[in-house]
């Protein structure tokens, strides 16, 4: 006859063996917590993670980079003949009707990250062109030609006021 | 043996019974060619990295504002800096180079076979640690090329499924490379030798239980074994010798040929360099990775490039032994292979054009095949082989692992 409290009972010897583990592994889980998000960006870096600019100073058809998070973004002021041009283009092999990649029509905001491997496209009369492979892109950041697979990244952004915009938030 | 004192150690700790045993008297097959050489120099190119670095690290200034100029400091200003940065970045290129023959020779000679499995991966948890600390290393100068590679690899991990996004920015401490992944590589990079220290005692014991191959495959008579000291240290010291004399010629006449130029302008996040390529270690396996049009599946091809290899015990099925030296259809196989890596370090040096790719393609398609079809083609040509006629040692060596596998049979 097996008593349960028997000292000499393995199976119990294999529940609290069992447990031990499960504890020991949930507690080592935990503990690493703090060192894992230690990894992650810091207050500073996060507090840089929006950009502030000026309109005002950026003349029609004139393009400004600045930097988002340590990455280029391009601001371009379309002139209403671009805007023309784009909105009657369904754009190349990433299709997306320039209305969905603005928030007005004058303004792009896009990151000046190439899709393919992440080069810095250089500003061309008809939108962009990457000095790496070629990839080029109209002016509205879609992807025309070349081995890049999706259009420039519209990054968050809002209209603080007429002449302010606040990229990293939407 | 030697003294009182070597007496007083020996009655607390085994130390004239483990040199005995680990080297004086460690048996060790006598027809060991230069190949066998490679071991004992990635083992010197380990602590060459490790104290070149430790001297390094005295006058390096892991910090994005100051790292780049502190890489000059250390070129003009330290006495005889230039030289200790010299042996540090042509030696990671050397170790590469000692490595990558290491393997070789362990697939040429089918080392990996039964009873040697755990050296092999072991081996290969060494060479992914290796390949990680000279990753981030190359992160350290922060150049042009230290950074925008360091970007595109980072990058890759935006491959893992639902978080790859916040794995990316987990892993750089930041939004792109920044000041804080500089700093966390040079924490990593710093660490990681020691790990490997640890692997590389695990890949010694394992080696001195297993004992070491040789060119024929064959497991010698005791007669055949010579001691390791002084045979093997002199043999393995005189190799050293002219690995040395090559070594030293890269490190004081062409030390800017494995630094691409483009990494002697400082770290610029608004701008890339016009062709980005890895560091000549890296290319085959960059060469697959493009070879795949999609991010995620490019990523899983590229790791199972390199972890493909572990199989390779039990994807070589033949019982011939001495890998290369009697069959020539798997020697035949490795030529095919070395060529194939040749084509596919090319291939990931150049800026991908349409024919590039194809070639790059075609050059994986080739390198995954030889795996694929080794189980089959390994078996054909046992048979083959066996046909034909085999030497008198071989045949006396395969039938008396007929006659013990037939004595275990019988057992049971």
């Amino acid at each position: 006859m097996a008593h349960s409290d028997d000292v000499q009972d393995p199976t119990r010897r294999d529940f609290l063996n069992t447990v031990t583990a499960v504890v020991g592994a949930a507690g080592v889980g935990v503990a690493s917590w703090p060192l894992i998000s230690s990894m992650n960006p810091t207050a500073d870096v996060r507090l840089r993670s929006t950009t502030e600019v000026d309109l005002a100073k950026i003349k029609l058809g004139e393009l400004k980079t600045v930097a988002w998070q340590g990455k280029p973004v391009f601001i371009l002021r379309r002139t209403p003949e671009q805007v023309a041009a784009m909105q009657a283009s369904p754009g190349g092999k990433d299709p997306q009707p320039d209305q969905q990649r603005v928030k007005q029509p004058e303004w792009l905001v896009v990151v000046g990250i190439c899709t393919h491997l992440g080069c810095v496209p250089t500003h061309k009369d008809e939108g962009w062109v990457c000095p790496c492979h070629g990839s080029r892109y109209d002016m509205s950041g879609r992807i025309l030609r070349g081995p890049a697979p999706r259009n420039l990244e519209v990054p968050p952004y809002k209209f603080l006021a007429d002449n302010k915009l606040l990229i990293g938030e939407a | 043996m030697g003294g009182p004192i070597v007496d007083w150690i020996d009655r607390r700790f085994p130390l004239t019974s483990f040199i005995k045993h680990e080297l004086t008297e460690y048996p060790t097959p006598r027809n060991l060619s230069i190949w066998w050489n490679f071991g004992f120099f990635a083992g010197f190119m380990l602590v060459l990295q490790m104290l070149s670095g430790l001297f390094l690290a005295m006058h390096y200034k892991p910090d994005a504002q100051l790292a780049f100029a502190s890489v000059e400091h250390i070129m003009r200003d330290v006495n005889y800096g230039w030289l200790i940065r010299y042996l540090h970045s042509t030696g990671a290129s050397a170790f590469f180079i000692v490595i990558y023959i290491h393997m070789a020779r362990t697939l040429y000679y089918g080392s990996f076979r039964a009873p040697r499995e755990l050296m092999w991966w072991t081996g290969q948890i060494l060479l992914l640690s290796l390949m990680a600390t000279a990753f981030m290393g190359y992160l350290l100068p922060w150049g042009q090329m230290s950074f925008w590679g360091a970007q595109v690899i980072t990058n890759l991990f935006r491959a893992t499924p639902f978080i790859g996004d916040q794995v990316v920015v987990w892993l750089r401490g930041d939004f792109s490379v920044g000041d804080a992944t500089l700093t966390r590589f040079y924490a990593l990079h710093f660490l990681f030798p020691f790990l490997i220290c640890g692997l590389v005692a695990i890949h010694l014991v394992a080696l001195h239980f297993v004992k070491s191959s040789n060119p024929s495959g064959i497991d010698l008579a005791d007669k055949d074994n010579i001691p390791f000291h002084p045979y093997f240290t002199s043999k393995d010291f005189y190799g050293l010798g002219l690995f040395l004399i090559l070594f030293c010629a890269a490190v004081f006449f062409r030390p800017e040929f494995f630094i691409e130029a483009a990494n002697n302008i400082p770290a610029n996040p608004l701008q890339t360099p016009p062709h980005i390529a890895p560091s000549w270690y890296f290319l085959p396996f960059y060469a697959i990775l493009r070879a795949i049009p999609d991010l995620l599946g490019g990523v899983v091809v590229m790791t199972l490039s390199i972890l493909v290899f572990a199989l390779m015990p039990y994807l070589d099925r033949s019982k011939i032994p001495g890998g290369s030296r009697y069959r020539p259809f798997y020697r035949a196989m490795f030529y095919v292979f070395a060529v194939d890596i040749v084509v596919l370090s090319y291939v990931g040096g150049q800026p991908p054009t349409d024919s590039m790719a194809l070639v790059g393609q075609a050059a994986t398609l080739i390198y995954f095949s030889l795996f694929v079809f080794l189980p089959y083609l390994s078996v054909k040509e046992e048979a083959w082989l066996r046909k034909r006629g085999l030497p008198p040692a071989v045949v006396a060596m395969l039938a008396s692992e007929d006659a013990q596998r037939a004595a275990a049979g019988a057992q049971r």
